[in-house]
């Protein structure tokens, strides 16, 4: 049992619960991730860990309610329990001091970049931000990314906020300006990520990417995360869920995403149902 | 408490139920092995409950009796637990069900889960007296319904328990391994802890092995019964992430026992495995059974509901992947096997319930590709003919390819069932444990004790996979093992008295 600690609405439809969980708060590692299951009947969902506290021991997911389980958890209240809470899962992300890393993050994706690039500032690293969003409500994080940040850059697809384009322009931009970046970490959707890996490999910069495909338990034990990298199937949950982005078949990451997209129909139309 | 098998007189009337053939007991004519009604086979392959209800008292006196009570009896020397089947079958014989339930208990932690899932026909009943003539006595289904009789009566009850030791174990993994050690351990006063990676306890027989097959109340009365005996469960906690096997002894427990099982899924290695519509067995099976995604979407987990499944492997695994397709729907469930019928290693009861299912098999057939459509999901798998050649290291004759018989099934979703291996997150953790080049942690086999201090291992994890009663074994000749370890090697923890010792020592 966990217990729901806050819950805000950060943006539209997209959720920041911290939540008690002392073990994995002392545990966990930037880059890892927790499996929520909200009850005897929910599923098993997977979240990156976004912050933890270990002398609070907290940790804080931030999600967006697209499916009927996400919904489901995004709905419980402070005070509230959720049932299982499983991690800390997945390696941690390699922080070294490589020099200057550029940390883009796209919609919810800035929620697991922000602990990353945390995490490289920390380790002396010239953090340069880039955070994308559809439209001005839904950029998250801001004012985190820029106290990480010692430059931060925010475009909007429509133009609502800050710049108007997207985080590849951004970062086409930065890599002109004669800016020398030893890495980049690309989080958010699976296009942005793929066109993130297009402009680096141009480039011949590493990237990095952290992947989020279905999960069941989350270590190792059905392989319905596999993907795969450089032409050879890996388990995300154990062997990510951070890989080098070059090496991705992202249209096998697109294609196994969707295998539920019908059957989600299903789910939220129960939900809905259900709780009106 | 709630009844798993329906009591007899409320059998629906269309059940195939036989009636016990009463012949009087004489040489000249022993009656036959005695069938367990089942649902029939129209019925149950629509739902996921429970296919044979299992004996009656009256079915079960008649089965005892066909017992020939040897003085030297073989069925025990199948046992990997040793239990005292003659003894126990004359208490049934004998009608005092609950006696027979504490004798098979004595040395048998999970009979009611044996008594459903252990392949009796390769262990005790290949080996009975009977078995040579004909019919061997059904010891499987014997063992079966007197710890139900016990449960369903509600006449389970404690045994006694050591005083404290003082000491403390930490068991990891909540599958028959673990679940055994850690009811000995406590049973001889130590203090355990489980840890287990998923959100219930069990192991396989939670996430893998079907509803239909072993009722989850069933290993859910397990479970509670230890918990009442005093182990302490800790669900949610995957040693290696969570804490590592040092950090527990760090942390103030005296001994590990690594019951971890045999959980990686391996694929073939064919084109097409990550179309939409490939399962490994255990996803498929994980989906279905500790899920529910039978029940989507009252239940969160969805799950595809093929028309056509193809299931590669002839195990137990693959079986009751075939049988679970059914229910979700399939109107045709194939297994696709690389050897003939003889070869199977899947349970001979199991074979014969999913052909009376109407199971399509397509033996002396391997998969080298799989089809998917536009959209990536599964149209169809590619499979060349085998046949069988010279004896292989198993002894087992090997498939050879016929060259040029490739051939197509349609198929929409593909469950793979060709294996697991030892999942690596507590090998790759815990320096100073050593491991085979398959990645089973050597343990010794008498007493599970591993390379590291204070770390024990057994079951699926040491040997591969293999059965519940040869991981239950390894749990319990570990825990022995354990106990001796910390009597001998141990200092005793402070807070427990001279007294104490002295009991335990004695
Ligand atoms: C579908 C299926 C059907 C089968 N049918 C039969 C049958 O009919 N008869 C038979 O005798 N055998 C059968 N078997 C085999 C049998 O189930 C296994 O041999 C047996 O369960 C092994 O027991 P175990 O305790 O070693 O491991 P498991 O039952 O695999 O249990 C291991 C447990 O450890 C947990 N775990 C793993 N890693 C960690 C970690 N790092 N930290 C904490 N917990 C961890 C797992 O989640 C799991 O709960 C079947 C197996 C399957 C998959
Ligand atoms: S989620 Fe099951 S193996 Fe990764």
């Amino acid at each position: 049992m966990a217990k729901v600690i806050s819950r805000r609405e950060i943006a539209p439809q997209t959720v920041l619960l911290e939540l008690e969980a002392p073990r994995i708060a002392f545990k966990r590692r930037p880059g890892q991730f927790v499996i929520l299951k909200q009850d005897e009947r929910g599923e098993r969902i997977p979240l990156t860990i976004a912050k933890s506290d270990a002398t609070k021991g907290t940790i804080t997911v931030i999600f967006q309610m697209v499916g009927a389980g996400t919904r489901g958890l995004g709905t419980v209240p402070v005070g509230g329990e959720i049932l299982d809470t499983v991690g800390p899962l997945g390696r941690p992300t390699d922080i070294q001091h490589v020099g200057t890393v550029v940390s883009v993050g796209g919609g919810i994706g800035t929620a697991v970049a922000y602990p990353i690039a945390s995490a490289m500032k920390a380790a002396g690293n010239k953090v340069i931000g880039i955070v994308g969003a559809r439209t001005r409500e839904l950029v998250i994080l801001e004012e985190e990314m820029r106290s990480v940040s010692d430059e931060l850059l925010i475009t909007t697809d429509d133009g609502s906020y800050a710049r108007k384009g997207f985080v590849t322009d951004v970062l086409r931009e930065v890599i002109a300006r004669g800016e020398k970046i030893d890495e980049v970490l690309a989080i958010g959707p699976v296009p942005m990520m793929r066109a993130v890996c297009a402009v680096t490999r141009e480039a011949g910069i590493k990237t990095v990417v952290s992947l989020n495909p279905i999960m069941i338990d989350g270590t190792g034990m059905c392989g319905g995360c596999r993907v795969e990298i450089g032409g050879q199937t890996k388990f995300a949950c154990v062997d990510g869920p951070e890989f080098d982005g070059h090496q991705v078949n992202w249209d096998v990451l697109d294609l196994r995403l969707s295998a539920y997209k019908d059957h989600e129909h299903d789910a939220c139309r129960l939900y809905s149902t259900e709780n009106h | 408490m709630t009844l798993v098998m329906p009591p007899h007189s409320l059998l629906p009337a269309a059940t195939v139920c036989p009636t016990p053939t009463s012949t009087p007991v004489s040489k000249a004519a022993r009656p036959p092995r005695q069938k367990m009604p089942e649902q029939p086979v129209a019925e149950r392959i629509l739902n996921f409950d429970e296919v044979p209800y299992g004996y009656s008292p009256e079915l079960a006196e008649l089965e005892a009796s066909r017992c020939l009570q040897c003085k030297k009896p073989a069925c025990v020397d199948g046992c990997p637990v040793s239990v005292d089947i003659p003894g126990f079958i004359k208490n049934v014989a004998a009608r005092d069900y609950l006696s027979a339930a504490r004798l098979v208990k004595s040395t048998n932690s999970l009979p009611a889960v044996c008594g459903r899932v252990c392949p009796q026909e390769e262990q005790c009943e290949s080996l009975c007296v009977l078995a040579k003539k004909g019919e061997s006595v059904a010891i499987g289904r014997l063992e079966r319904f007197v710890s139900d009789y016990e449960r369903e009566h509600g006449l389970g009850e404690l045994p006694p328990t050591a005083p404290p030791s003082g000491f403390k174990v930490a068991v990891v993994g909540s599958g028959p391994a673990g679940l055994t050690c850690a009811g000995e351990l406590v049973k001889l006063g130590h203090e355990v802890t489980v840890y287990e990676a998923l959100h219930k306890a069990g192991g396989v027989l939670v996430y893998g092995i079907p509803e239909f097959r072993l009722p989850k109340s069933i290993v859910g009365t397990e479970v509670d019964y230890l918990e009442r005996l005093g182990v302490r469960i800790q669900l949610n906690s995957p040693i290696g992430k969570s804490e590592t096997v040092d950090e527990l002894l760090e942390s103030g427990f005296d001994a590990v026992f690594i019951g971890t099982g045999a959980g990686l899924p391996y694929f073939m290695g064919v084109p097409g495995e990550n179309f939409i519509g490939v399962y490994s067995a255990n996803e498929y099976l994980t989906r279905a059974n500790l899920m529910k995604a039978y029940l989507f979407p009252e239940y969160g987990t969805p799950i595809i509901r093929g028309q056509n499944v193809a299931i590669i492997g002839g195990g137990n695994v693959a079986m009751d992947a075939a049988r679970t397709a059914l229910r979700l729907g399939a109107k045709h469930s194939i297994i696709v096997y690389r050897r003939s019928r003889e070869e199977m290693p899947a349970r001979t009861e199991e074979i014969h319930h999913a052909e009376e299912e109407g199971i399509e098999f397509q033996l002396l057939s391997a998969p080298v590709r799989i089809l998917g459509d536009k959209s990536g999901r599964v149209k169809g798998l590619e499979c060349l003919r085998m046949e069988l050649g010279e004896p292989d290291a198993s002894g087992r004759r090997r498939p050879v390819p016929v060259i040029g018989s490739e051939y197509v099934i349609d198929v929409d979703t593909v469950v793979v069932s060709v294996g697991n291996g030892p999942n690596p997150l507590i090998p790759q953790t815990t320096p100073g444990l050593i491991t085979s080049k398959h990645g089973n942690i050597t343990a010794n086999e008498d007493t599970g004790s591993t390379s590291k201090p204070d770390v024990f291992a057994g079951g699926d994890i040491v040997t591969g996979a293999a059965t519940v009663i040869l991981a239950m074994g390894a749990g319990r000749r570990a825990a022995a093992a354990i106990d001796n370890h910390l009597k001998v090697n141990k200092q005793c923890a402070p807070s427990c008295s001279v007294a104490e010792i002295d009991q335990v020592v004695e």
